[in-house]
């Protein structure tokens, strides 16, 4: 084994930073799915009928669908009736401002770097922080809902905005869409709620914090973005989990709606537990998001740092329905050891002149699988729609893959579309260069992998890219061979 | 500063220096020639601790130390500087962004501060007119799209940054014309002192009309066979290498 060789041993076996939970008492569902389940749930939360309704609706739905295999990834397979679908920490119960959260909590969230009352203060950031299936708080309410913006936890938007909730819900992801999006109909506990009123730029960035603490527990939550006409509005996701040695499952869905002329981004930055460096334990990580450019002119943009979770199956998309509308897609998928990451994106083309960005960069490490699966469709309609894609692969060490699946549907034959593919290792020759400049092994890789994914993360807010830029000097540092 | 008693080196088991015995002094400047093969640049490579090459005999000194028991970043930091033949492009890394962490971390090593944003840059500004490196190139990607010599220049560039008291020069003619040979050879010749060592790796005489040797040591087959001043490099010139390796050839068989 070479030296590299070893310095990739040694930094891909880091511990997993975020390792540690905290015994708080939590309100559960009792083990198991099934209708009651989901009327439990529901009753848990003071739902209205309709949303019951909806959930046992979902449920029907799910029980007839198969779990999809589709992807190339192996995990054994869930026992979804071993799971609890609803873990609320106790003393959280419905907080009406940050004072009243319980000062556990908030240290939980300190400990994660995450401080609510420091982010309130210092970052402009507006917070609303989801541990478990409960939001805990939401910070900079006040400031927001001047505008007309409504950013709030999921339950709190079915109380007070039924009608929104009610109208967008399910609009753009469907309850029959796949296994695990009828699945999180059925049983979501909770998520954040965004609207932004017509002709409302958001003046700060929104951002959910996301973390899964009880043991056995699913983190199903749902997130709806509404960006009304000529509306603007920059949203982030960042995401832990303590160690634990089994799996834990986590299958949200993320909705965006927008309107004539709106725009939105949505940033993730994901570091789940990747499970230990033996491949045991980590999240299962089964995500639907999808977006509508309903409105002409709308963009919706999605930039992620993926870089945890055992196995990741997620494909942040695009529907381009509305004239001149625009879907982008910039993505940096990191694995390591055991993890395995099928991920991509899918643009489909509707309406007339649109146009896609796909720029996804997969970086592999240790014993991981990475695969990119992308599908651009361009419908009989789409007249003049371009696509440009991009996705690069970076092998470390010579155990893992990368593997790339893009799909092209054209019906319209006046549509444009590029794709471009690299695959890469970093060199020993790029290695030595900078060891004869002085710099070490490790921060050689950091160096590289930062450089090779700038692309992507200079689509990211400032203090966003900052953190993702350390995440991934922490997951790779050094993983060369 | 530098010493090579009897060095042997081989690559993949073959063996590519077979005895080189070398001795630099702080202010001189050292020519390496020699024809095709003759084990040139693994020299350079050796020195600088690339791992391919495995050193199966013989010691290296520098500045006291034991060279061949460092690790190639360490090297570095003591003031081992190798100007690469073929520079190493680094896509999405400016070449400041690299030079930054590179003085940083040599500075750490040799016990100094580190370098703030502003002051590195009023210290590359004027390290920049030595070689006559635009700060546009300074801020593309490492090497990548560079022309042959601006890959070139860029490497005297981080020459004068790091500041190093032994510097190996590995080819850097090659792929010069005449204008950015006579820029890169100024900037060389302006961070010599009596302080610091250069080593010139070149087949050609050349370099040697603008950097100016105390000594020429002539490589064939893995071993000095002839060392002289810089009429050696002239002589070289004129007749080629093939008188050398004859004479070479007679007194080993």
């Amino acid at each position: 084994m070479s030296k590299d060789n070893q310095i990739l041993e040694e930094l891909t076996s880091k511990d997993y930073e975020h390792g540690w939970s905290v015994d708080m008492e939590v309100d559960e569902a009792p083990t198991g799915l099934n209708e009651n389940i989901i009327r439990w749930i529901s009753a848990k939360k003071e739902e209205p009928q309709w949303l019951l309704d909806w959930r046992l609706k979902a449920f029907k739905t799910w029980l007839d669908m198969k779990e999809p295999e589709w992807a190339n990834v192996t995990y054994p397979k869930i026992d979804l009736q071993g799971l609890k679908y609803y873990s609320a920490p106790k003393k959280s119960n419905k907080p009406k401002s940050l004072d009243e959260i319980d000062p556990e909590l908030l240290q939980i969230y300190e400990r994660l770097g995450i401080s609510l009352n420091e982010q309130k203060k210092l970052q402009g950031i507006a917070v609303d922080a989801v541990l478990d299936s409960v939001s805990v708080g939401t910070t900079f309410k006040e400031t927001l809902s001047k505008m007309g913006i409504v950013f709030c936890s999921f339950s709190e938007a079915v109380k007070e905005h039924p009608e929104l909730v009610k109208k967008y819900l399910g609009s753009v992801v469907p309850m029959t869409d796949n296994y695990y999006a009828a699945l999180n109909s059925a049983v979501f506990s909770d998520g954040s709620f965004c609207y932004i009123p017509a002709g409302v730029r958001c003046p700060m960035e929104l951002s959910t914090y996301f973390r899964i603490n009880a043991a056995n527990t699913g983190q199903f939550e749902r997130t709806l973005i509404v960006a009304e006409e000529g509306s603007y509005v920059s949203y982030l996701e960042g995401c832990t989990a303590p160690q634990r040695d089994e799996n834990q499952l986590h299958a949200a869905v993320v909705e965006i709606y927008a309107a004539k002329n709106s725009e939105v981004k949505y940033s993730t930055v994901q570091n789940w537990f990747p499970g230990d460096k033996n491949g045991k334990g980590g999240i299962y990580n089964f995500v639907t998001k999808r977006g509508i450019c309903a409105g002409d002119f709308s963009k919706i943009s999605w930039t992620q740092v993926e870089t945890g979770s055992a196995v990741t199956w997620k494909y942040p998309s695009c529907i381009l329905k509305g004239d001149n509308s625009i879907g982008e897609f910039y993505s940096v998928a990191v694995t390591n050891n055991y993890q395995q990451a099928d991920t991509g994106t899918k643009m489909i083309h509707i309406g007339k002149n649109t146009k896609s960005r796909i720029v996804s960069k997969g970086i592999s490490a240790g014993k991981s699988q990475n695969s990119y699966r992308g599908q651009v469709q361009v419908m009989k309609r789409a007249t003049n729609a371009r696509n440009f894609s991009q996705c690069d692969s970076l092998l470390m060490g010579d155990r893992c893959g990368a593997h790339t699946f893009p799909y092209i549907d054209i019906q319209n034959s006046s549509a444009k579309v590029e794709h471009e593919a690299t695959t890469s290792k970093i060199g020993e020759d790029q290695l030595f260069y900078c060891n004869q400049r002085g710099i070490a092994t490790e921060d050689a890789v950091a160096l590289i992998v930062n450089g090779y994914a700038k692309e992507v993360l200079n689509q990211l807010p400032m203090e966003f890219a900052v953190e993702a830029q350390k995440l991934l000097a922490l997951t790779l540092e050094g993983s060369v061979g | 500063m530098l010493k090579i008693k009897n060095l042997h080196a081989s690559i993949e088991g073959t063996p590519i220096l077979k005895g080189i015995n070398l001795e630099v002094k702080p202010g001189e400047v050292h020519a390496i020639m020699g024809p095709n093969g003759s084990g040139k640049s693994t020299l350079a490579s050796v020195l600088a601790g690339r791992e391919e090459y495995e050193v199966t005999e013989g010691e290296v000194s520098f500045k006291g130390k034991d060279l061949l028991e460092l690790s190639p970043e360490d090297r570095a930091r003591e003031g081992v500087f190798l100007a690469f033949q073929y520079p190493v492009e680094i896509p999405g890394v400016s070449s400041t962004n690299f030079l930054r962490t590179a003085v940083n971390q040599v500075r750490e090593y040799r016990g100094l501060e580190a370098l703030d944003a502003v002051k590195f840059l009023s210290i590359m500004k004027e390290k920049m007119k030595l070689v006559e490196i635009d700060q546009k190139l300074l801020s593309r990607s490492l090497n990548e799209g560079f022309s042959g010599g601006e890959k070139k220049r860029n490497e005297i560039f981080q020459m004068a940054m790091l500041e190093p008291t032994l510097s190996i020069l590995d080819e850097t003619d090659s792929g010069l014309d005449i204008d950015a040979l006579r820029i890169v050879s100024n900037g060389v010749n302006q961070l010599k002192s009596s302080e610091n060592a250069t080593i010139v790796v070149t087949h050609y005489q050349r370099l040697l009309d603008y950097i100016v040797p105390d000594f020429v040591h002539v490589l064939y087959n893995g071993k000095i066979v002839k060392s002289g001043t810089k009429e050696l490099a002239l002589e070289l010139e004129e007749k080629g290498y093939d008188w050398i390796k004859e004479e070479a050839d007679a007194a080993s068989v």
